[in-house]
């Protein structure tokens, strides 16, 4: 994957399909230790012991349609070749946290990309689901809740184009703030 | 600003539009993005995201966006199906942003298949 943005789109559709009613995404630069954390928590269905080892396989995969599952495994290997650290924890009927951690001033660091695509692009495709995004950089941050804006819109769906438009737009305002200090 | 006075006018004009369609009482065109490891990999998001803008700039009202999962050809990723009612499901493969406007243009507005970028024209 080009920018980690595209790894984050992915690894949340996972909490999509295991039903998860809430997905939280989380995204925290730190520019002193030069660390960037990445966080997706979901309340879905969860996982075993074995299915959180085979995930991280990328031989296996839940799919019918082929044979293998590059998503968990790509993102994991985004993480390590910076130098930082991947984790997943998961429990049945309770939810699955992914982390990575990526060490920013690395040569292998891939670029945080268009966030703000991913995430109207997730919220927007999913109506009947919540999502939660947080991002900070140091001390600064900004949230981002799907639920706030379907009170808002009160039954116009969120797939509607113009409003898809809008959150890409207020997410990037919301960006350009923190970046600004 | 982006900001919520905003949203709360778009809304407006939103329903305005869904209530509007709701009388006229067509079933509109789907429009399905691939949007697993493979269509993402690929270049899906730049595809969803040429295809909202381009009906919300040619204000195209029967058309409703969704994403789907892994199609089954991945080697033939991003990947569009259009579903319309009355007629045969149109895929499109190897999309990009630019091809992506084209297919609104003229298949969503005009209503003339891209012959060029379906399946059957990629695949001979």
């Amino acid at each position: 994957m080009r920018e980690l943005s595209l790894n984050v789109l992915d690894i949340a559709q996972n909490s999509i399909a295991a039903g998860a009613a809430l997905t939280e995404i989380v995204i925290r630069e730190d520019t002193v230790k030069k660390e960037l954390l990445i966080g997706i928590y979901d309340n879905g269905r969860g996982m075993t012991e074995e299915q959180v080892r085979n995930v991280q396989d990328p031989f296996f995969t839940t799919r019918t349609t082929r044979k293998v599952g590059m998503g968990i495994p790509l993102f994991k290997m985004a993480a390590e070749q910076t130098g930082g650290r991947f984790t997943i924890e998961s429990q049945v009927g309770v939810g699955t946290r992914v982390e990575a951690l990526f060490k920013t001033d690395s040569i292998d660091f891939t670029p945080v990309g268009d966030m703000e695509a991913t995430i109207s692009t997730i919220v927007s495709m999913n109506e009947d689901k919540d999502f939660i995004y947080i991002r900070s950089v140091d001390d600064r941050e900004f949230k981002f809740s799907s639920a706030e804006i379907k009170q808002i819109l009160d039954g116009v769906p969120l797939s509607e184009p113009s409003v898809m438009m809008w959150i890409e737009g207020h997410l990037k305002e919301q960006t350009d703030e923190l970046f600004k200090n | 600003m982006k900001s919520l006075e905003e949203l709360l006018a778009i809304k407006e004009k939103a329903q305005a539009q869904i209530a509007a369609r709701d009388a006229e009482g067509n079933d509109g065109i789907r429009v399905v993005v691939g949007m697993a490891t493979c269509g993402i990999a690929a270049g899906a998001r730049p595809v969803l995201k040429a295809l909202t803008e381009e009906v919300e700039k040619r204000n195209v009202k029967n058309v409703a966006i969704a994403q789907t999962g892994c199609i089954g050809m991945c080697q033939y990723e991003p990947i569009i199906e259009v579903y319309e009612p009355g007629k045969e499901k149109v895929t499109y493969v190897q999309m990009t942003a630019e091809k992506a406007v084209k297919v609104v243009t003229d298949h969503l507005v005009n209503g003339t298949v891209v012959a060029e970028y379906t399946v059957g024209a990629v695949t001979e």
